[in-house]
């Protein structure tokens, strides 16, 4: 079967450095990959390529068969979280219907035919209490449950979800987590997850991409995330820690270590 | 009040009125995006520059409605072309404008004909539309509704939520320089009723006063075009009545109380 993504040999250099460097790819139906690694190795980038947002200086890409950013229908996109301004003219639930019909022409109303799914969507993320509030005065972790609603009302079946767990507190990093997975498994979507924390994930993950400096481990988990192979990625001295089914990284700068590195926002930009 | 009826039944009074109605309804449709979109800066470069329009257009063909048209929609492209990013575009709008503005000046000084008309480019002159005037603003004003019916959505999009909107496959780049060419349309016709330096009167104020009454994008549009037109409307009756002062006194008088009241309201 084909794969739903597709990278080749991709290369993409930031003046001299080089931010992918031939990195290999693919990611197939109902697969869930987490792309780890410290801070400025590649993964927003690697996330833009596949969004169609960063050519390659070399190599290929491809979402469905095709290069990416034409019409990316069934593409479910969570953006790196930012905070929304607080006199924005929107209610949570104008944020998600503008996943349904953001696109067409007209004006934003709320209409009749898309409410069901909007509702249904908000449900989902539990967002009801705070939907129809202005959005720039929700908390960021409602924004990001907003988001992460507004990713999934377009039944997506590729999701790109940019460190999606980021300023959401641990009851709701699990929840969050349980959706996306949710999908993966009803709609066997295939899921492209960026975070710099393994373990809300690690049991829902197929494989992992390790990036350090553009350069990539791709398997799964057991297998990348190892002493050796780390070490061997760094080229420096990396232990993995195994500590009552969490996974530690040990040794090497802006590792997975739960809780390092948390407001990191805006790198490659 | 009784003057004010009878200047109703004249004809310079109803074109001056229903240019104020149409100018209003057509900034008030745009006014929520510049605010979202935080176009503050452009609207006014954008002003400045009709004004060099203007006031080339009253020199060269006796018409500053038309230069003004013209010198607003060439800004709005090229602010369209240059701007990536705010900061980029704002600052290269102050150099653009300031240069604009100086050009105009200059080509003021060689005017000969009424000094008047140039006072009236600045602050206004909606007492001397005239009927081939008034043809443009409804043109103006049909333009703008229309293309504002048509892509408020995407629009919408592209403003709040730039990265997933183009994902969505909203071409949000186009969108942006189709939105200043609205825009430049928008404040054209506003500086017909309060000129081109009091044009934010009309084009930002009423989306920034509207938004402290909902949250809701259709419900703050049509609070916005409300707002735009009891300050548009209102300032040239209030004129009318008192009739020694300029209407643009009394519309970004009317304008600001509305926003002085909206901001004493508890945020919502």
């Amino acid at each position: 079967m084909n794969p739903i993504v597709r990278i080749r040999d991709a290369t993409v250099r930031f003046g001299r450095r080089m931010v992918l460097d031939g990195l290999d790819l693919e990611v197939g139906a109902g697969e869930f990959v987490a792309v780890l690694g410290p801070n400025g190795a590649g993964k927003t980038t690697l996330l833009e390529v596949m969004l169609g947002r960063r050519p390659l200086d070399a190599g290929t890409v491809e979402i469905d068969g095709a290069p990416p950013g034409r019409r990316a229908t069934g593409i479910g996109y969570i953006p790196q979280h930012r905070r929304f301004a607080t006199d924005l003219p929107l209610r949570g639930r104008d944020l998600v219907r503008l996943g349904v019909d953001g696109a067409r022409p007209g004006l934003p109303l709320d209409r009749r035919s898309t409410r069901p799914r909007v509702d249904r969507a908000i449900a989902l993320v539990g967002a009801d209490e705070f939907a129809d509030r202005p959005l720039g005065l929700c908390s960021g972790g409602e924004q990001q449950r907003l988001r992460i609603a507004q990713a999934l009302v377009g039944d997506p079946h590729l999701l790109l979800c940019d460190e999606p767990l980021l300023s959401l507190d641990p009851a709701h990093q699990t929840a969050v987590t349980a959706l996306i997975e949710r999908q993966r498994r009803e709609r066997d979507a295939a899921v492209v997850f960026v975070t710099h924390e393994i373990n809300p994930v690690l049991p829902f993950v197929d494989r992992v991409c390790y990036l350090v400096d553009g350069r990539a481990a791709v398997g799964p988990p057991d297998v990348v995330l190892t002493g050796a192979r780390l070490s061997e990625l760094y080229g420096a001295p990396v232990d993995v820690l195994d500590v009552h089914g969490r996974i530690v990284v040990l040794g090497a700068e802006g590792a997975t270590e739960p809780h390092a590195h948390h407001h990191h926002e805006g790198e490659h930009r | 009040m009784t003057g004010v009826t009878l200047y109703l039944a004249e004809p310079f009074a109803q074109r001056a009125l229903l240019a104020g109605a149409l100018v209003a309804i057509t900034c008030g449709l745009v006014a929520p995006f510049v605010v979202i979109r935080g176009l503050s800066f452009a609207v006014h470069g954008t002003s400045e520059l009709a004004f060099t329009g203007a006031a080339a257009g009253l020199v060269l063909a006796d018409d500053p409605l038309l230069g003004a048209l013209a010198g607003a929609v060439l800004v709005a492209v090229v602010i369209g072309a240059l701007g990536v990013q705010e900061r980029e575009r704002d600052a290269a709008i102050g150099v653009i404008l300031a240069f604009g503005l100086g050009l105009g000046v200059w080509i003021l000084s060689g005017y000969r004909g009424f000094s008047s008309a140039a006072t009236n480019i600045l602050f206004g002159n909606i007492f001397g539309v005239g009927p081939r005037q008034l043809g443009v603003l409804v043109l103006i004003a049909v333009v703008v509704a229309s293309v504002m019916a048509g892509l408020a959505r995407p629009l919408l999009f592209a403003s709040v939520d730039p990265d997933v909107a183009r994902i969505r496959g909203v071409p949000e780049r186009a969108l942006g320089v189709v939105f200043l060419v609205v825009l430049a349309l928008a404040v054209t016709a506003a500086a017909q009723v309060v000129g081109t330096l009091l044009v934010l009167s009309l084009a930002i104020a009423p989306a920034a006063s509207a938004r402290r009454w909902s949250a809701v994008p259709m419900v703050v549009i049509a609070v916005s075009v409300a707002f735009a037109f009891v300050a548009g409307v209102g300032g040239i009756l209030a004129a009318l009545a008192v009739g020694t002062v300029k209407p643009s006194v009394f519309v970004t008088s009317i304008s600001f109380a509305i926003y002085l009241i909206s901001r004493l309201r508890r945020e919502r």
